[in-house]
């Protein structure tokens, strides 16, 4: 070992197996080498492959991250700068807010996967100096049809369930859909939402030369070695061996780390400069990280970072993810105060360095340097723009005639019925309340609107405004047309949003793809990404944080390209939100377009694939339309016109008005029917008109004739199509009518709850 | 009245717990679980959560904490103590509630909705109560199934010990009703003397119509109305 330099590798020593194990091609070698003007050390090389993988560096996503809109009124963190997005809530208030996937390791081991997926975000929010208040999950699976989807999916809800329950952070929300794309690769994306004063906002910088760097948190072991490439690489039928670069989670120490962090924002802000969590490649990216935003170095001495287990290399103690661990970068003088908070807490605080003014990153083992390398070069990933080719299939998809599929009309009268009953009860529609209730929802008694309805809203103790959050995408729009898909996950999210009554401000995405490097899967990225960038634009919600989550492939394929958005909304009185279920009495308003539909609205949707066991079509949205829906409703809100508000989705009309129906009263009888208007019509095409899933809909209540009256009024200002439904009605044994629909609600409520119970065979 | 609300450092549900007791007028301070000092007028608290992490068994630990120790000499001079959720269990392990609480029999956690049935005029924490009134609260656990051998259910029942029942919204303790498997869709259950209630489901979050209702606040109220000076369920019977 040199004084100069770390031990090197001898030039050409590098074996193209080492290269597998770090998942870094030859020709980014040979850039590594060239960037250094010398051969890597074994310590700087699992340094730089784990910072230049896609999961660390975006190698593949950020050449399209400029399409994004990142700045608005309220945005105070510009996207990527921090571990997650802060906007302003006014009066004092801030939300931090992030969604990130921990897909892979959830395929291998579906509980723990989860668990440390919550884990990680959960220390994304309070690394910023916020107390996290909700958690949301949005989830993929396989059909429940299969063994091994059953096991996934319920290890992944007993997993979140797990970690969130134990930490004390209520889940409010989130989506799950099945798909036979998602066969043995599931995504787990979650978003957590962290609220405080500005005054706390933290910033995650190596700041101030001098400074010690602070290991707070769990004992480093071997676990997770490689997390970051195993995410960046595709799974194949071995991934069962790979369990080792799984983490195992420690709610309780998170719980630990939580209160400390918190505590130490609220109370003692002035004490440091920097807080940053250990998430993907461990103490190798936080520290360089928070360097790379300070402009500063670091040196770290792995001898004095508290091991599990013995004889812990270097390199592993710089490349392990063991969970639960925090870095806290204190200012000189205020050092033992931080380390006495953190014994308070019972945490475990070691120096393990500190921040340096020579723009690298040094390693230190038993005196000898095993790393120094430039933190702008670990920083610096090559960026691969997509080579992006548009699949043919797509025209075949596209050019598809749904009109010359037949109609449902001509099935006889009590087809309509049937296939309400069927598809209430699928499990891409059926209650999630199966899921929910495996989550403690209510801690922190903030949970104003409860998991069940489009969106959740937060009350925060102090503040008059409350928030809503949404997470949502149909990856079958996607599938169909990526451009046009993302821009509907982002309306769908928005109107989700709106349907509480709450301004969307923000949003979150994880990026959820296959392989990127196949030219199929980058023009599904890069699309995406542009008609996502488009959507929030249209609808003024930036994009503040977010996550890409790319080779999502198993040896049968790519997933269904999911771009994930979490929508955050502010609500101007948390007291005066909306519901999805009207009271009886009320008359219902069909917002954003007519009842009768064309067959082309069957495009992606739920019955097209159930009924005719096909993904055709072409999904359409007109952006400035969409805009002007969710104006009316947060206009008509704003005076008071409105008693419940429900987006249409997936199952189209039919199911929206059920599921308003079955959230009006409860299971109280007697209970809330529906009679429609004898004038309305439903057009020639009735599957269209029940099932279709055009976007930009809203299902509205109104009290009464007068609001009625006000409401279309509003819409007809507005130039957006508005028609009288029908009223909602109380009956003893209460019905869903609705042209040929005649349907005892109690049918469609069994059919509904226990939905996703029968699919899992309970 | 005042309160103290212990905080063990896997508790959740402190904060909670003193903001509800705040929306009926009872002043709390939050207890951590490394001191002792209780004031003898004091209401305490063992809220929600996962004391020490619970990965053995909830509250399996917590027992032999510090304040554990003060809270037993508390209620042993007569002291007020309630444990909801995670302060139930840790009663149970500690000894000073019979019986003890099991994974739910559908080996899932729970978060939802129950009624509940008051069932005791014995203590001053469920006197006030109306039995024909059920009461509209959360659950949320994943270890609720109450358990204790027979002689023991038909003591508590004896001695009118059973402070409430899961039952549905017209007061009938069915088996639809019970979440979590309990024996005798027990919820909750006192000591001989009356003082010491612990109860799976969480009045501290069914505190104001925001939050969906306010029936946990029933059981503040029935303490406050009982008579004032050192506060003893025990004074009863």
């Amino acid at each position: 070992m040199s004084e100069d330099g770390p031990r090197r590798a001898a030039p050409g020593e590098v074996s193209d197996e080492t290269l597998r194990r770090v998942a870094m091609s030859r020709g980014e070698y040979e850039r590594l080498c060239r960037l250094l003007d010398r051969d890597p050390s074994p310590v700087e090389l699992g340094m730089a492959a784990a910072l230049w993988s896609e999961h660390c560096g975006y190698k593949h996503s950020r050449p399209l991250f400029h399409h994004f809109p990142t700045e608005g009124p309220r945005v105070l963190t510009r996207a990527g700068e921090e571990n997650a997005g802060a906007i302003d809530l006014g009066e004092g208030w801030v939300a931090v807010f992030k969604m990130e996937s921990h897909n892979h390791p959830s395929a291998v081991e579906p509980y723990q996967g989860a668990a440390t997926g919550v884990g990680g975000i959960l220390r994304d929010i309070f690394a910023m100096g916020m107390r996290p208040v909700a958690l949301l999950d949005s989830l993929r699976f396989g059909e429940l049809d299969d063994a091994r989807n059953r096991h996934l999916f319920q290890g992944v809800v007993a997993g979140v369930g797990g970690y969130g329950n134990c930490v004390g952070v209520p889940t409010v929300g989130g989506e799950v859909q099945f798909d036979p794309g998602y066969d043995g690769n599931p995504l787990v994306n979650v978003m957590c939402v962290g609220v405080g004063r500005r005054e706390q906002l933290l910033s995650a910088s190596a700041r101030g030369v001098g400074n010690p760097l602070v290991l707070v948190g769990a004992d480093t072991g071997r676990d997770g070695i490689h997390g970051a490439t195993f995410a960046s690489v595709e799974l194949d039928e071995d991934a069962g061996a790979q369990r080792p670069a799984v983490q195992v989670g420690n709610p309780f120490m998170e719980k630990l780390l939580m209160e400390a962090c918190v505590e130490l924002a609220e109370r003692h802000a002035d004490w440091i400069e920097g807080l940053q969590d250990l998430g993907a490649a461990g103490l190798t990216s936080s520290s360089v990280e928070a360097a790379a935003r300070a402009g500063t170095g670091v040196v770290i001495d792995v001898g004095r970072v508290p091991r599990r287990e013995r004889g812990m290399s270097a390199y592993e103690v710089m490349l392990s993810e063991s969970q639960e661990r925090m870095l806290v970068i204190p200012k000189r003088e205020h050092l033992d105060d931080v380390l006495a908070l953190m014994r308070r807490w019972e945490l475990r605080a070691d120096v393990v360095g500190e921040v340096t003014a020579d723009g690298r990153a040094t390693v230190y083992a038993d005196g000898g340097a095993e790393a120094r390398i430039p933190v702008s070069v670990l920083t610096d990933p090559p960026l691969y723009p997509p080579e992006a080719r548009r699949p043919a299939e797509l025209d075949r998809l596209w050019a598809e005639d749904l009109a010359a599929l037949p109609d449902l009309a001509a099935s006889g009268a009590a087809a309509a019925g049937e296939w309400l009953l069927a598809l209430l009860a699928a499990p891409n529609i059926a209650s999630r309340a199966w899921i929910y209730r495996q989550y403690d929802h209510q801690v922190l008694n903030g949970t104003v609107v409860l998991p069940g309805g489009d969106a959740a809203v937060i009350r925060v103790p102090g503040m008059r405004a409350g928030i809503a959050v949404a997470t949502d995408c149909n990856a079958r729009f996607v599938a169909l047309d990526p451009r046009t898909g993302a821009q509907m996950a982002v309306a769908e999210a928005a109107r989700n949003v709106v349907a509480t009554g709450a301004e969307p401000v923000a949003l979150t995405d994880c990026l959820n793809f296959g392989n990127p490097e196949r030219p199929e899967v980058a023009y599904q990225l890069e699309q995406s990404v542009i008609g996502l960038s488009e959507a929030a634009r249209a609808l003024g919600t930036p994009v503040v944080s977010g996550n890409a989550s790319l080779y999502n492939e198993t040896p049968r394929g790519g997933v269904p390209p999911t771009p994930t958005i979490g929508m955050l909304g502010l609500l101007a009185d948390v007291e005066r939100h909306l519901t999805i279920g009207p009271g009886p009495g009320d008359l219902l308003v069909l917002l954003g377009a007519p009842p009768a539909q064309e067959a082309a609205t069957l495009a992606g949707s739920e019955y097209l694939a159930r009924a005719h066991a096909r993904l055709a079509g072409r999904p359409q949205l007109d952006l400035a339309r969409e805009r002007a829906v969710q104006r009316v409703v947060l206009d008509a809100h704003r005076r008071g016109l409105l008693t419940a508000a429900h987006d249409l989705s997936e199952g189209g009309l039919a199911v929206a008005l059920a599921e308003c129906l079955l959230a009006a009263t409860g299971h109280s009888a007697p209970g809330a029917g529906f009679v429609p208007d004898p004038a309305l019509d439903l057009g020639p095409r009735l599957d269209a008109a029940l099932f279709g899933e055009a976007p930009s809909r809203l299902l509205v209540g109104v009290a009464d004739a007068e609001a009625l009256a006000a409401v279309l009024a509003l819409a007809r200002e507005a130039d957006v199509t508005a028609v009288s439904l029908g009223e909602v009605v109380v009956e003893e044994e209460p019905r869903l009518r609705l042209g040929p629909l005649d349907v005892a609600c109690d049918s469609l409520r069994d059919g509904y709850e226990k939905g996703l119970p029968r699919a899992l065979g309970e | 009245m005042r309160a103290a609300v212990v905080v063990f450092p896997g508790t959740w549900s402190d904060r909670d717990c003193v903001h509800a007791l705040g929306t009926v007028g009872i002043e709390s301070r939050r207890l951590w679980h490394r001191e002792t000092r209780i004031e003898p007028d004091e209401l305490v608290v063992l809220p929600g959560g996962f004391s020490y992490g619970d990965y053995l068994r909830c509250g399996a630990i917590a027992r032999f904490s510090p304040v554990m120790a003060a809270v037993r000499r508390h209620a042993d001079a007569g002291g007020l103590v309630i444990g909801i959720c995670n302060g139930f269990q840790v009663l149970c392990e500690a000894g000073m509630l019979p019986g003890a609480l099991m994974c739910n029999d559908s080996l899932l956690f729970r978060c939802q909705e129950v009624h509940l049935r008051p069932g005791s005029a014995r203590s001053s924490f469920t006197r006030e109560l109306d039995p024909e009134r059920p009461l509209r609260m959360p659950i949320s656990h994943g270890e609720g199934n109450y358990y204790a051998d027979r002689s023991t259910l038909d003591r508590l029942e004896a001695e009118e010990r059973i402070a409430f029942r899961y039952v549905d919204a017209g007061g009938r303790a069915t088996r639809e009703a019970n979440p979590n498997g309990s024996l005798r869709n027990i919820a909750g259950v006192l000591n001989e003397a009356g003082n010491v209630l612990g109860m799976m489901p969480h009045p501290e979050r069914a505190c104001e119509a925001l939050l969906g209702g306010d029936d946990g606040n029933a059981i503040w109220r029935s303490l406050l109305a009982a008579p004032t000076g050192r506060a003893t369920g025990a004074a009863v019977s």
